[in-house]
């Protein structure tokens, strides 16, 4: 696979290095001299110095067989979303992935259809969230485009959904239960399937519906 | 920009990232002022986008104003955004997709260019 990689901070350095270990074929884009040194003395010739930005700049890098990835990872949002458009839409990059520094620009890369898309932020907060959930539900993965988030519920003695048959809970449109965790065993959902307290039930859910899912599994947040 | 589009009779809102930006529109200035970032959707819409009929962007970044630009035209359906990019391959690439480019380079180069070509040359010693 070429994949081109704009942006040689700790991000596309190591990146870089574990691709080339794969065995794919990579360029790297950097603009500092100080860090282009640092990359050349390290990658040697697949890193080339300038303006991941410049349309000249990424045709030297190769755009234009196109890659079959590309990957916008430099400090700046602007210039992330410019790399990715100018890939896709000017040389049908079949996939451009870019990196979000300040996760209220992720609306803007939404907006301007760079859909693929990853913030350290938003990622750490995730696990956060996992370590010390917030009204009992855990938000396992988000996709973005579908409008889906897989979720966690566990499900408490004094929650409403206990000791209900699956088939029984009203739950929301755009909402179903997936599998119950429980005694260390992963059983899917049958309508007969009876929740208990302790189950760690999986969920598939729409964002609107998330917290209609919520109140029916665990009741109202206190 | 923001004087002259006032002298010329618009409603005209200034936004910029340091509040030094207001000295520059001197004492007389009469339009609305905004400090923040050009991509702060709460502060943009306290500057009034969702009702405005034109939108110049023009900080010192291409990509910035690209990005801005985009947003402005695409969430808030602004029928008129000029982009100041001063690099004119990405002038060129955005203006081919839609986006209202002004590359002050070009111009430079298109101005330059004229005045050297108007040079009368001297015929020449063969």
């Amino acid at each position: 696979m070429y994949v081109v990689i704009a942006g040689g901070g700790k991000v596309g350095a190591n990146v870089t290095r574990s691709l080339l270990e794969m065995g794919h074929e990579v360029t790297l884009i950097e603009q500092r001299p100080d860090r282009f040194a640092r990359l050349e003395g390290e990658f040697g010739p697949v890193v080339i110095r300038g303006d991941a930005t410049e349309i000249s700049v990424l045709e030297r890098a190769g755009i234009a067989r196109p890659p079959e990835l590309l990957l916008a990872v430099t400090g700046d949002d602007e210039d992330n979303l410019v790399i990715s458009q100018i890939g896709k839409e000017g040389y049908g990059v079949g996939k451009a992935i870019a990196r979000v520094n300040d996760p209220r620009n992720q609306e803007h890369f939404d907006l301007l259809g760079i859909t693929q898309t990853i913030c350290a932020t938003t990622s750490v907060l995730g696990l956060v969230e996992h370590e010390v959930p917030e009204h009992g539900m855990v938000r396992l993965l988000e996709l973005q485009r579908e409008g889906l988030e897989v979720v966690e519920v566990q499900i408490e003695s004094g929650s409403p959904a206990a000791g209900s048959r699956a088939g029984g809970l009203s739950l929301p449109g755009g909402s179903r239960l997936i599998s119950v965790f429980r005694h260390g065993r992963t059983e899917l959902v049958e309508p007969g399937t009876v929740m208990r307290p302790g189950d760690q039930v999986l969920a598939v859910v729409t964002h609107d519906s998330a917290p209609e899912l919520r109140r029916v599994l665990l009741g109202a947040p206190k | 920009m923001a004087k002259g589009l006032a002298a010329d009779g618009w409603d005209v809102t200034a936004v910029d990232e340091s509040e030094d930006a207001l000295g520059r529109l001197g004492p007389d200035w009469r339009g609305g002022f905004v400090v923040g970032h050009g991509l702060d959707m709460t502060m943009l819409e306290r500057a009034g986008v969702s009702d405005a009929d034109a939108a110049v962007v023009s900080t010192d970044g291409d990509n910035t104003n690209l990005v801005i630009g985009q947003v402005l035209q695409k969430r808030y359906g602004i029928g008129t955004v000029v982009v100041r990019v001063l690099d004119p391959a990405r002038a060129r690439f955005y203006a081919e997709r839609g986006l209202k480019t002004v590359c002050p380079t070009q111009t430079a180069i298109s101005v330059l260019r004229d005045a050297v070509n108007a040079t009368q040359l001297e015929p020449s010693e063969a």
